[in-house]
């Protein structure tokens, strides 16, 4: 009884918030969008019809079809009030609905971020080795890994990773999209970065619980070698792992954004720059509020396996 | 959603005699006036007429056309036996209704001087207001190409694309992607590659690393760096042809600092268009002595000599014009300094590195030039306001292939966002307008030439360097073909070799 009632305000909190990041990121993007400097009729017909084809009459005809010569305040409550109805109403620059949309690219995104989290999970159980004898050969060795490959740009690692498997090894596609062999250079670039991170963070948290307590006590009972690290080390080296792979999703959303133009991936990331580019304000809109909603998902995702790998963090709140 | 979003795009395999084509072009909407040089690029729809290598106009779904002795009506005979990928037969109806959407539309069809568009039997009828001979070049345009029926949403807007091209799309993830399968029924015939992609890849290397990869067998616009490395690839054939595109500097005539026909002669002499062209765009041919490219025909005028780099004439025309050094070498006239703005934007990613060697060269003159590198779309909205001072762009002029379209947009009396901002001619006014209603190729060169000289002589643009687009062919094809006026990648006469 005390269990569901708790959950239920776990998941309540959770929706609360849900709401409040819709409402806020609709403001902020409406807001922000407009404060930027330059027409947007011209920057909407520019994506529209590229420089080739824009003009001052195709941006003109641009602003009367999306009403954009209307007040402020007007377009703002249409957003809105769309919003509330939950309709994301149609992009400014494609013409199509913007749900349409979203359920393509991030269909794309999803795949690209799980292969991506699937990747990097082989950071975990380095860096837990590494923590177990700390200051060994190993440690030393991928900390000098991790912090060479952290150290450099998506946009390079995912051209090195481009002339290594594509052009010198040829087994794996550049670039594109539309079957698995296409996901891994991707996933593999974002991965890297990611399982830098989890390595190190894994690895602390190893070494810190070896020097607790419980695990000496552990030591002292007899227990040995992974009978030990098993029984007392990876459980209560999983909290903080586990809790940062949440914070490793605002890495991946950031990485997805430049991964995904370098690989010509259609996801949400590339969508978003664009539509920035080009003021789609519903198309922003539409991006940003689904991301933040994933963040929220992500978020309930990790308390729950927080709370099921250390029960007391739900007793003592 | 989220499930829904998950497997909705399930992963398929692509099939091993796909013809992969890359470019750096995206899809931003279904519209022809939007995406449609895709689709008739890659032989999906198909407009009435088309351009050869020449720029001459040839048939494409009109087979013959004729102007009455007015010039005022024309009179277009549709192919027959065209039918859409649906099956629908092309009528005369369909095309009829399919120009009106066009010339209300965003395309190019918005500056001809129609009257009224409709169909009589199986031939399309054009009246026009006034006499406009290139008619014809227009409807070459990819706005202008012919979806069928039901292409259309009940609201009228395009939900896919059905045409009458050699190829159909088969799926189609925008902004990205096209996947092809031959039409069997095409009117031309059978054509030998039976499926065919297109995928729009932004960056210059990844496009690079595709063609190298075999994972794309025709690479369209390469970097220039790239060219170099690929030309020495044994698996690939590259090519470089000059297209109708010229990266120019707009300035505004009708600020102090440029009304002095002087200073854009002397800021045109102070520029190393050799240095930029072999330096930057690692090509020595396209540093451009003209504004004319010759790609255009008889518009250039091939008599020309390269424009050197003179400084001391530079320096000597702004004296001229009362410009003086000042203590800092920076050049003042009434006590003011000679700073300048140029405008330029990074969709085209050797503009920004050429506004800095702009930059460069004319402060060697003692003019201090500030780059800022923004959106295209401020150069026009610059231009309306009437604040723009330079511009860096590439301007097309053969988005319809006729480059008498684009300068009338362009060189008009008001001028144009993408040409001559505050400066006219009258002269070049009267040949304008001549051009609208000649027909014969042998009277319309001395016009073309004389626009030629007109501008080369008062500079309201100041150009700079050609543009040239840079392909990367697979050797496994065969019949590849280089379009200058980009309307085709000529699937349809490509074969693979092992085939044979």
């Amino acid at each position: 009884m005390l269990r569901s009632s708790l959950w239920g305000t776990v998941l309540l909190g959770r929706a609360l918030q849900a709401v409040l990041v819709s409402l806020l990121v609709g403001s902020l993007c409406f807001a922000l969008m407009h404060s930027l400097p330059g027409d947007p009729a011209m920057r909407i017909a520019a994506g529209r019809y590229g420089p080739d084809a824009m003009s001052l009459q195709a941006a003109e005809s641009v602003r009367q079809e999306l009403g954009l010569e209307q007040p402020l305040l007007q377009q703002y409550g249409r957003a809105l009030w769309q919003l509330a109805q939950f309709d994301l109403g149609h992009s400014l620059v494609t013409g199509r609905p913007i749900l349409e949309e979203l359920q393509v690219q991030l269909g794309h995104s999803l795949w690209l971020a799980l292969a991506s989290l699937l990747l990097s999970l082989l950071g975990i159980p380095l860096g837990i080795i590494a923590g177990a004898r700390a200051g060994g050969w190993l440690d030393r060795g991928s900390q000098a890994l991790a912090i060479g490959v952290r150290a450099l740009p998506p946009f390079v690692l995912g051209l090195l990773l481009m002339w290594l498997f594509s052009i010198q090894l040829g087994w794996l596609p550049p670039a594109g999209f539309g079957s698995w062999q296409h996901l891994l250079l991707p996933a593999l670039t974002l991965a890297l970065g990611l399982a830098a991170l989890s390595c190190r963070v894994s690895r602390d948290a190893m070494a810190e619980v070896q020097q607790s307590a419980y695990f000496t006590f552990a030591r002292h009972k007899g227990l040995r070698g992974l009978t030990l690290i098993q029984r007392h080390g990876l459980r209560n080296a999983a909290i903080p792992v586990v809790a940062y792979l949440g914070v490793q999703a605002v890495y991946l959303i950031e990485g997805v954004v430049v991964v995904e133009s370098i690989f010509a991936y259609p996801g949400i990331g590339h969508a978003m720059v664009h539509a920035i580019i080009a003021r789609d304000v519903p198309m922003v809109q539409g991006t940003v509020l689904t991301l933040g909603l994933l963040f929220v998902l992500i978020n309930l995702l990790i308390d729950a396996a927080c709370r099921w790998i250390d029960p007391r963090q739900g007793g003592t709140r | 959603m989220l499930a829904a979003a998950l497997f909705g795009s399930m992963l398929t395999p692509v099939s091993a005699r796909t013809l992969n084509v890359v470019g750096p072009w995206e899809m931003t909407g279904v519209e022809a006036s939007q995406s449609g040089y895709v689709f008739t690029r890659m032989q999906v729809a198909e407009t009435l007429t088309a351009a050869d290598s020449q720029g001459h106009i040839v048939p494409q779904l009109a087979t013959a056309w004729q102007v009455s002795e007015d010039g005022l009506r024309w009179q277009f005979q549709l192919r027959e036996g065209v039918s859409f990928h649906d099956g629908t037969p092309l009528t005369a109806d369909i095309v009829a209704a399919e120009l009106q959407r066009a010339h209300q539309g965003a395309g190019v069809l918005k500056q001809v001087p129609v009257k009224a568009i409709r169909a009589e039997g199986s031939q399309l009828v054009i009246e026009l207001e006034r006499v406009f001979a290139p008619l014809p070049a227009f409807l070459a345009n990819y706005s202008t190409l012919i979806l069928a029926p039901s292409s259309y949403t009940a609201e009228g807007k395009v939900s896919q694309i059905i045409a009458t091209g050699p190829y159909q799309i088969q799926t189609m993830t925008l902004p990205l992607k096209l996947e092809l399968k031959r039409n069997e029924h095409w009117w031309g015939g059978k054509v030998a590659i039976d499926s065919a992609s297109y995928l729009a890849v932004g960056k210059g290397e990844t496009r690079a690393l595709m063609a190298q990869s075999g994972e794309a067998d025709l690479v369209f616009s390469l970097l220039p760096v790239s060219v170099a490395a690929l030309s020495r690839d044994p698996r690939l054939h590259t090519e470089v042809v000059t297209l109708p595109r010229t990266r120019m500097l707009k300035l505004n005539a009708g600020s102090a600092l440029f009304s002095d026909v002087r200073v854009r002669q002397a800021l045109s002499l102070a520029l190393d268009r050799q240095g930029m062209a072999r330096a930057i765009l690692r090509n020595d041919k396209v540093a451009a002595n003209q504004l004319f490219s010759p790609a255009m025909g008889a518009w250039h005028d091939s008599q020309l000599a390269p424009i050197p780099r003179d400084l001391d004439k530079a320096r000597a025309l702004l004296a001229e014009a009362g410009w003086q050094a000042g203590a800092d070498g920076i050049l003042q006239k009434d006590g003011q300094p000679f700073q300048v703005k140029l405008l330029t934007y990074s969709n085209l990613p050797e503009l920004p590195v050429l506004a800095t060697a702009i930059q460069a060269q004319l402060r060697e003159v003692g003019i201090a030039v500030e780059v800022a590198v923004g959106n295209s779309s401020e150069i026009v909205s610059q231009h309306r306001d009437g604040v723009l001072q330079m511009a860096l762009f590439a301007r097309n002029f053969s988005l319809v292939p006729n480059p008498l379209g684009t300068l009338l947009q362009d060189y008009g009396p008001e001028g144009g966002d993408w040409g001559a901002m505050g400066w006219s001619d009258a002269q070049m006014q009267s040949s304008l307008q001549q051009l609208q209603v000649i027909t014969d190729a042998a009277r319309q060169a001395p016009l073309q030439q004389q626009i030629n000289q007109t501008l080369q002589q008062q500079l309201p643009v100041i150009p700079v360097a050609w543009s040239e687009l840079a392909v990367a062919a697979s050797r496994q094809l065969e019949g590849v073909q280089v379009d200058p006026y980009e309307l085709s990648y000529h699937l349809t006469s490509l074969r693979w070799k092992s085939e044979e």
